[in-house]
């Protein structure tokens, strides 16, 4: 199998790719780990004029702990060596608990922090968690840069903000609050395999106690990763208790998510998946909020 | 249009040199333009396994690689692990070979390059840790039990050599 022909530019700073990008614009094509645009190729179902290979650019691959306590990663860090830094369970407990998740040790091999985000695929594990960690993304293009948050990030199927001549060069996520508990919770057929639905979530606690925030975001349920506002505003100023969650759950599940179905999965039974895990993850997020149990 | 590139690779130790178009993918050129037939070739988009290749090291699918970029990079594939021949396997190889942890042989350079590594970085797995390590290849002979027990055996002959 051999994807159509095409020009394969490599070069070796950003701002060559730029330049290449201003030029070619939505002829070109960025490759980067290329484990999902490489398997389309194969497919012949992208066919692009030019490839502008980003991995020569080493400038684009770096974990930089920020002395506010957020965190930067480079656009073309790999998911692996993400989930290989001894310290992110510090910074984001739940994308350390989100990367095992996603595809194989081999495909997060190469796979890249901006690849997943901008391939943007509804099953995919990073956005969800961006969306819950409020991250917000940098994106470049010849002359200039913008910042966009997650929330106005993700606009549909396989879509995003990105413009044809951007890159997406760095990801920030926040410092993690006081008194918050995460949890990411999925289900796939196989380990490794794109999720049949998965939660990302997490509860901020008051100091008296309740519940001051809670946050949502569904995998594999809808055309972009689904930002469950309705299911979390239920959470705010309540005190956590079983019954808050099993009704916050069953919301989610039968009014807020709206699932088409697969041939792996009915709509009923995604809705079914949809509560089962809301549950799990809201009673995992309160007891880590409390620093009870395993914290990653 | 056909846009050609010279590439120089080091695999299996040695410095390779060949001229390909830029849109022949890495599993190709290794069978094709190197003659290194070992590596194995299912579906090509990810999802089986069977080329699996170490690169700088690292196991990665051959198939989702472009050939360009290895240009300068090292490779190792099945062919490296017994470079002098079936008398001389590599004791995953031979695990193998006495648990019956191969039928048609198709997937195996895909599951020994992705062990290979695995065993180096786990040298004492437990089961789960094995099969959650080669949940991303497809066997459709064995079952995958008898590839479980070759890793549980050749774990088993290091730690013992290592202790003696
Ligand atoms: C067998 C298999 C199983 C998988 N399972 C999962 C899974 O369970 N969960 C999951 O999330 N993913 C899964 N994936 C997808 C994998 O994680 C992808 O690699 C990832 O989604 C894309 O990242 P990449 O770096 O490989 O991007 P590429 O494939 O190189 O690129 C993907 C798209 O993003 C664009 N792009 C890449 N980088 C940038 C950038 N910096 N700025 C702007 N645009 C850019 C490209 O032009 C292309 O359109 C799986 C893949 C395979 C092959
Ligand atoms: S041929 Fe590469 S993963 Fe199947
Ligand atoms: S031995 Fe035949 S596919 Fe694995």
């Amino acid at each position: 199998m051999k994807p159509a022909p095409f020009e394969y530019r490599a070069p070796e700073s950003l701002e060559a790719a730029l330049d290449l990008m201003a030029e070619h614009g939505s002829e070109a094509k960025l490759l980067a780990g290329g484990q999902s645009l490489i398997p389309v190729m194969n497919f012949r179902l992208a066919q692009p004029a030019i490839l502008v290979d980003l991995n020569r650019i080493e400038a684009l691959d770096y974990l930089r702990p920020q002395d506010d306590g957020s965190l930067r990663i480079g656009g073309l860090t790999r998911l692996r060596q993400v989930e290989r830094m001894a310290d992110l369970p510090r910074h984001s407990a739940l994308l350390a608990e989100a990367l095992p998740w996603v595809a194989h040790p081999q495909i997060r091999n190469r796979s890249t922090v901006g690849g997943t985000l901008s391939h943007a695929d509804p099953a995919a594990e990073v956005p969800a968690v961006c969306l819950v960690e409020g991250a917000r993304f940098r994106l470049a293009r010849k002359g200039g840069e913008r910042w966009v948050p997650a929330a106005d990030f993700f606009r549909g199927l396989f879509d995003t903000a990105l413009e044809p001549d951007e890159i997406l060069v760095e990801v920030e996520l926040p410092a993690p609050r006081e008194r918050t508990g995460t949890s990411f919770q999925e289900i796939a057929r196989r380990h490794g395999d794109y999720a049949m639905a998965g939660v990302a979530a997490s509860l901020r606690f008051a100091s008296d106690g309740r519940i001051d925030e809670g946050s949502l975001v569904f995998l594999s349920v809808a055309d972009t990763p689904l930002v469950a506002s309705e299911a979390s505003a239920m959470l705010a100023g309540e005190a956590p208790s079983e019954s808050l969650f099993e009704a916050v759950a069953r919301h989610a599940a039968t009014a807020e998510v709206d699932p088409a179905g697969t041939i792996h999965a009915t709509p009923d039974f995604t809705r079914h998946l949809v509560g089962v895990l809301t549950r799990r993850a809201l009673a995992a997020a309160a007891k880590r909020a409390n620093g009870e149990g395993e914290t990653t | 249009m056909s846009d050609r590139h010279t590439v120089r690779v080091t695999v299996n130790g040695e410095p390779r040199v060949a001229e390909t178009e830029a849109r022949t993918l890495l599993s190709d050129f290794l069978r094709h333009d190197l003659g290194l037939t070992g590596t194995h070739v299912g579906c090509e988009h990810g999802v089986c396994g069977a080329c699996t290749i170490l690169f700088d090291g690292e196991p990665v699918r051959s198939c989702l690689l472009l050939a360009v970029q290895a240009e300068g990079r090292t490779i190792e594939t099945v062919e490296g692990l017994a470079p002098d021949g079936r008398d001389h396997l590599h004791p995953l190889q031979e695990a193998f070979r006495e648990t019956h942890g191969l039928q048609c042989g198709f997937c195996t350079p895909g599951f020994l390059m992705t062990l290979v590594p695995f065993l180096e970085e786990n040298p004492d797995p437990t089961e789960h840790e094995i099969r959650m390590a080669l949940s991303g290849n497809l066997c459709r002979c064995t079952g995958y039990q008898h590839i479980v027990d070759a890793v549980q055996l050749a774990a088993k002959k290091k730690t013992d050599e290592g202790g003696a």
